[in-house]
């Protein structure tokens, strides 16, 4: 794997690879001293076009945990508009001598044009509504590990619900999920599937996925609640008529929750807007047999993005191992 | 640069014209075709006799030059993208006389003066015929009527805001009112803005796995049918450029049976093309209308093929690299065409030799008002604009070959068919054996 753009470049081998290097990975941060030499001859910059502290921080914490120097370069893109071009930015770095750029940008297809700007090992942290990988296999880690399941999630029934249509965590974790053996449900209004789906009397080709537009209808039936964060500007182009009509349909409510099967889980990429499609007290999800993993896909996040690192640069295991 | 207005015949090709297709060599002299007959060769004097200058065309083609009703040759104001000079060597090698620059230049052509600017330096360059395109509001911004009657009595016969297209139905109203008025063509470019915002690629199937904003076809048909009825109150003649989609076509192909003063082009690209290359993410694939599917695709050739799309337009949109190498949002759209369309419409149009003759050169020429001097039938006593291309062989786009002062080519994974060999400009030989002279 020389960069990670998108999880349809990777097979279920390739996944399955990735999710038990992040066994050990796991293990290396339970140690006393979480920390590997693995990559100590590394420079990893994150670019982040587009603010997300969360994750930024998340993929330092695991170049620091395999022995990478970091670098960080954040620039909101109209002021990088103003200034320098994005391909010089990259080609500037890129001569410091940075043997991975971790990029988020708010445009689709920036990664992967990148790879061919410089000679750097690029790995997408989400490009637009397009790919955002290491969320997708870090849903798929955390899922697989909290049913005991392994590398195999088939039977496994999940709803991934809200703004499928702008969300490049769909599009990634599905794919995760998807390629693993889960079966998934795609839950929204129609104005926030995907522009395919518009006016389609079936699911269109390239699309795993059963379809409803009822929250209520599913909700008893599914294993793994995956809510997408829903985001108050939807409103302007009248995706959504208000957040509050949103919340009421698409929401997790407690009328909703009260209807979910003992031992299912709830999931969501972060960051959560109460009231909205989260509608519920989160620590009563116990009372009702839910198990809450938000805090877990945080978790891990690290143990996933040192296994990305990591692989990258095909180093043995024995480099783990030795401290 | 030209200077060889002396006598020249054209010899052993197959000379295209309305009445059909005969072997013929062509002498002109004095910037007009004064002989088109059999066997010419044999009984003239030899070049090295005093005989007029001989040009090869024993299997190709000799037709009148191609007309481009869509150019945006950048000057003035985007000079580091191209220049008028450089526009018409792209044109000359690409078999053009002539060429609409389109107005959304920097100043824009709005007035006099610019469109006077624009050509003048259309013969300082002297290779082709640059026939500027007058603004249909000023700036192009929507809201004020650009300046028909002078810029009519400048020579403007087509007026366009391309690169955007009227929103307003009251100015639109207003405009096809004075163009009916003053015997000029109003050229729209369909697209509801409000429904393409951000857009970048067509919405569809590609851009919903991309996750890239698409531009849904709905924003062309409903300005199309918007602009349809209006034609059909005001009587005024509107072209529609460069058509994208399949519906697009059934629309216009019932405003013509409705009898409506209608035309339309399509682009080299959009029928070759579909939104599948914009899984690479290039910014190469990136214009304005979007690249489609391949069911649009073969709708634009057969509305081609049966006349209810009239001409093939390049919609030639240079952009410097530094322009394209940004990410997909802020690249501007548009792609080169001129050196390719010949290529590409004998590669991808499945039309005729005849009909494509028709759809690049005769009714161009008409829509744009060139039809004077431009896309006339090869006949004594007609202009000697012409061109000279083969309608064999296969070749690929090399960056180059290619003589705009861009770049940004999508076809130098794509094979074309054909070449230009020789192009006369008002009687100058301009291109020979595919170079320009």
């Amino acid at each position: 794997m020389r960069h990670l753009i998108s999880l349809d470049d990777l097979d279920a081998h390739d996944i399955a690879g990735l999710l038990s290097t992040a066994d050990h990975m796991a293990e290396v941060l339970g140690r006393p001293q979480p920390k590997v030499p693995a990559l100590r001859t590394k420079t990893v910059c994150s670019l982040f076009f587009e603010d997300s502290t969360r994750t930024r921080l998340s993929f330092e914490t695991a170049a620091k945990r395999l022995s990478a120097e970091t670098l960080t370069f954040t620039a909101s893109s109209s002021s990088v508009n103003k200034g320098e071009s994005l391909r010089d930015t990259v080609e500037t770095l890129a001569a410091m001598g940075v043997d991975v750029f971790v990029v988020r940008h708010k445009t689709a297809g920036l990664p992967l044009s990148m790879t061919n700007w410089c000679d750097a090992r690029v790995v997408n942290a989400g490009d637009g509504a397009h790919q955002h990988p290491t969320q997708g296999l870090l849903d798929a880690f955390t899922l697989s590990r909290a049913l005991g399941r392994g590398n195999d999630l088939s039977g496994v029934r999940v709803a991934i619900v809200g703004d499928i249509r702008h969300s490049r965590v769909a599009r990634s974790t599905l794919r995760a999920l998807h390629v693993l053996g889960a079966s998934i449900t795609l839950v929204a209004p129609a104005s926030l599937l995907p522009a395919a789906f518009v006016g389609a009397d079936s699911v269109p080709d390239g699309w795993p996925v059963g379809v409803s537009h009822s929250l209520d209808e599913v909700i008893g039936e599914i294993d793994v609640l995956y809510l997408l964060r829903m985001q108050r500007e939807r409103m302007d182009n009248a995706f959504i008529s208000s957040p509050g009509e949103y919340s009421a349909h698409f929401g997790l409510t407690d009328g909703r929750l009260s209807r979910m099967r003992k031992g299912s889980v709830l999931m969501h990429p972060g960051p959560m807007n109460h009231g909205i499609e989260v509608a519920v007290d989160l620590d009563s999800l116990a009372d009702h047999g839910v198990a809450n993993l938000i805090t877990q896909q945080v978790t891990n996040g690290i143990a996933v993005r040192m296994s990305v690192l990591f692989t990258l640069f095909g180093a043995g295991s024995e480099a783990i191992d030795g401290q | 640069m030209a200077s060889d207005n002396t006598t020249v015949l054209i010899t052993g090709g197959t000379v295209v014209n309305r009445s059909g297709e005969t072997r013929a060599d062509v002498l002109l002299s004095g910037g007009i075709i004064q002989r088109v007959e059999p066997n010419l060769d044999a009984t003239l004097p030899a070049e090295s006799s005093g005989g007029p200058r001989r040009l090869a065309a024993e299997g190709c083609v000799v037709s009148s030059s191609f007309v481009d009703l869509h150019t945006h040759m950048r000057e003035p104001g985007r000079e580091e993208s191209e220049t008028i000079a450089t526009a018409s060597r792209a044109a000359a090698l690409g078999g053009y006389g002539a060429c609409v620059a389109m107005p959304n230049t920097d100043p824009a052509q709005d007035n006099v003066a610019v469109v006077e600017f624009v050509r003048l330096q259309g013969e300082r360059a002297g290779l082709i015929t640059v026939s500027p395109a007058g603004c249909i509001t000023i700036g192009r911004n929507g809201t004020q009527l650009a300046p028909f009657h002078s810029m009519v009595a400048a020579g403007v016969r087509l007026f366009t805001d391309d690169g955007s297209g009227v929103q307003d139905p009251l100015i639109m109203r207003r405009a096809l009112e004075y163009a009916r008025q003053l015997g000029i063509t109003i050229a729209q470019h369909c697209e509801v803005a409000r429904l393409t915002d951000g857009a970048v690629m067509h919405e569809g199937c590609c851009s919903s796995r991309l996750g890239l904003p698409g531009w849904p076809a709905i924003a062309e048909v409903l300005m199309l049918q918007r602009d349809i009825e209006l034609v059909r109150e005001t009587g005024a003649s509107m072209h529609f450029l460069h058509l994208s989609t399949a519906r697009s076509v059934e629309i216009v192909r019932q405003a013509k049976n409705d009898g409506l003063p209608v035309t339309a082009e399509v682009t080299p690209h959009h029928l070759s093309l579909t939104d599948e290359k914009l899984t690479s993410f290039s910014t190469l694939f990136k214009v304005n209308p979007p690249l489609r599917t391949m069911q649009d695709v073969e709708a634009l050739r057969a509305g081609l093929a049966d006349g209810t799309i009239d001409a093939i337009a390049t919609d030639h949109a240079p952009h410097a690299a530094h322009l394209k190498d940004q990410d997909l949002s802020l690249a501007p759209p548009g792609m080169l065409g001129l050196q390719t369309a010949l290529g590409v419409a004998l590669g991808y149009s499945g039309c005729t030799t005849k009909r494509i003759v028709e759809a690049m050169s005769w009714a161009p020429a008409k829509i744009a008002g060139l039809d004077a001097t431009h896309g006339s039938d090869l006949v004594a006593g007609a202009a000697a604009n012409l061109v000279v291309f083969s309608t064999e062989g296969v070749w690929r786009q090399t960056p180059e070959s290619i003589v705009s002062k861009s770049r940004n080519s999508p076809y130098f994974d794509s094979d074309l068919v054909g070449s230009v060999h020789h192009v006369v400009h008002r009687g100058d030989v301009v291109v020979v054996g595919g170079a320009l002279q």
